[in-house]
């Protein structure tokens, strides 16, 4: 436990750390990030589009095979090593679209194969999308229950 | 002993050797041409990361006995560790190499660590030849503290790139007329500092309180003045943590005079090579000094060095756990050879 006088000085260096740490550039990584993810998105829409008039399917087949066909570049561009750059540059703008839930995926993959196939592969392929998983999961239960009681 | 941390070292142990092993990134840094060892694969013809950095420590070792013209059945101990749990690469290359082997862990600070030990042992007599070693390397850093390396993430700016290297000094108490070397005069064993930095992409922000803290003891321990020194490097502080560091040693009353404090973060890479705010990990320091610093010492160009290695003493778990980020730094006294 740490002394009232050596929290005091605590806060008076995380002041000088605050002062000198060099902030990340807010407008340029929103710009990135707005174009970056702007153009995943319209691809995502030329791909459900496309398949809505070239395969005749209907709204909810063409969301399905929408999500398939971006997890799947996404996935490819993470195995071939390009994602993780696209991901330096445009930060949330590649990690929010279902790209970036492949890419965190496909990258586990990647790292833990080493450990084997269940241990490593098997063990740890949702370490980084399991909260993503375990909350959206999680909440669309909740969300299920309360429309089944109020009845939308 | 000397004040409250410092150890005088009577016997003044003699640095024989040294060597250091670093990757292609490195290579290409401003210290590119003195390294005794660039590879130019990062998995170093290993088939995983682990691999690689035992690979790696056990070049810089194996080149540092070479060096210094002995056999590995001559050192008596080989003091090292690395930054991944169980000291994995450092205690795999303590199987291939047969030296009896005592791991250390002071997360990036383990250089100066190994070589404060090691001159104590040497001190005490328990040794004559000892090696001292530390590495890193990025790729099992990055899983071991961060994300899986394909992941699409971006980085700070506050944030430092470990660097893939490792270095190794043999220290003895042989001297010789024929070839002098530099000699450690001090040591300085720092204490596990914590002032609430909880930023795991503000390594350097943690680390810059110890570093003031034993930098400060070991210049009351031996009245000594920063101007005392010709060159004070620290381990891996970065950009945001030397401003840190050198702030704080302002408002201590006893500035460091800018030219002669140097970090071995900043020196092995350059701006340009997208790394933040510099270089960390073991390796940073370890390579840094026996790329630069050791062999300036060795020509006269730096009379008396201050080498102190700093280390984040994080894990992941605590970090998880919501601790703050304590930290160490210990400080190795090298001067260059009477003779020279």
């Amino acid at each position: 436990m740490r002394g009232s006088q050596n929290k005091q000085k605590d806060e008076r260096y995380l002041k000088l750390v605050d002062k000198l740490t060099p902030n990340s550039d807010l407008a340029k990584g929103l710009i990135r990030a707005f174009w970056v993810g702007g153009v995943i998105c319209v691809i995502g829409q030329l791909v459900n589009d496309a398949a809505k008039v070239w395969l005749a399917l209907s709204k909810d087949d063409a969301g399905m095979v929408t999500a398939v066909v971006m997890v799947f570049f996404g996935s490819l561009l993470t195995g071939i090593g390009v994602y993780d750059r696209i991901g330096k540059y445009a930060g949330a703008g590649s990690i929010v679209p279902i790209t970036g839930f492949a890419n965190s995926i496909v990258a586990s993959a990647m790292e833990f194969r080493r450990e084997g196939l269940v241990l490593g592969v098997g063990a740890k392929l949702f370490l980084i999308a399991g909260p993503v998983l375990v909350y959206g999961i999680g909440t669309s239960i909740l969300v299920g229950i309360i429309a089944f009681f109020v009845g939308v | 002993m000397l004040g409250g941390q410092t150890a005088l070292l009577e016997t003044r142990p003699v640095v024989d050797a040294w060597a250091s092993a670093v990757c292609k990134k490195e290579g290409e840094g401003p210290l590119g041409d003195l390294f005794d060892m660039i590879h130019t694969d990062d998995t170093m013809g290993e088939d995983n990361w682990e691999k690689a950095e035992t690979r790696l420590f056990m070049d810089a070792v194996k080149r540092c006995i070479e060096k210094a013209g002995v056999t590995s059945g001559d050192v008596r101990m080989l003091l090292g560790g690395d930054l991944l749990n169980q000291l994995v690469a450092s205690n795999f290359a303590g199987r291939e190499l047969g030296i009896p082997f005592i791991g250390l862990f002071g997360a990036c600070s383990t250089m100066a660590e190994s070589l404060a030990v090691g001159a104590m042992i040497l001190e005490s007599g328990s040794a004559d030849r000892l090696l001292c070693a530390a590495s890193s390397h990025f790729c099992t850093a990055e899983r071991q503290f961060r994300f899986p390396l394909e992941m699409g993430t971006q980085r700070p700016p506050s944030a430092q790139w470990t660097v893939t290297g490792a270095g190794a000094v043999m220290v003895s108490n042989r001297r010789t007329v024929l070839r002098p070397r530099p000699v450690i005069t001090h040591v300085t064993i720092g204490k596990p500092i914590d002032l609430g930095v909880t930023d795991a992409t503000n390594m350097g922000a943690a680390m810059a309180p110890a570093a003031a803290d034993t930098l400060c003891r070991h210049l009351m321990d031996t009245s000594r003045t920063p101007t005392d020194y010709d060159v004070i490097a620290t381990g891996d502080l970065g950009a945001v943590g030397s401003a840190l560091f050198e702030e704080l040693m302002r408002e201590k009353g006893m500035p460091l005079l800018a030219h002669r404090h140097v970090d071995c973060g900043l020196m092995i890479f350059s701006p340009e090579q997208d790394v933040h705010s510099g270089g960390s990990g073991c390796g940073c320091s370890a390579s840094v000094l026996c790329a630069d610093l050791l062999p300036k010492v060795q020509k006269g160009k730096i009379g008396r060095l201050l080498f102190m290695a700093t280390g984040a003493l994080m894990s992941p778990v605590s970090a998880n756990e919501g601790e703050s980020i304590p930290s160490i730094a210990h400080a190795v006294v090298i001067e260059r050879p009477e003779e020279v």
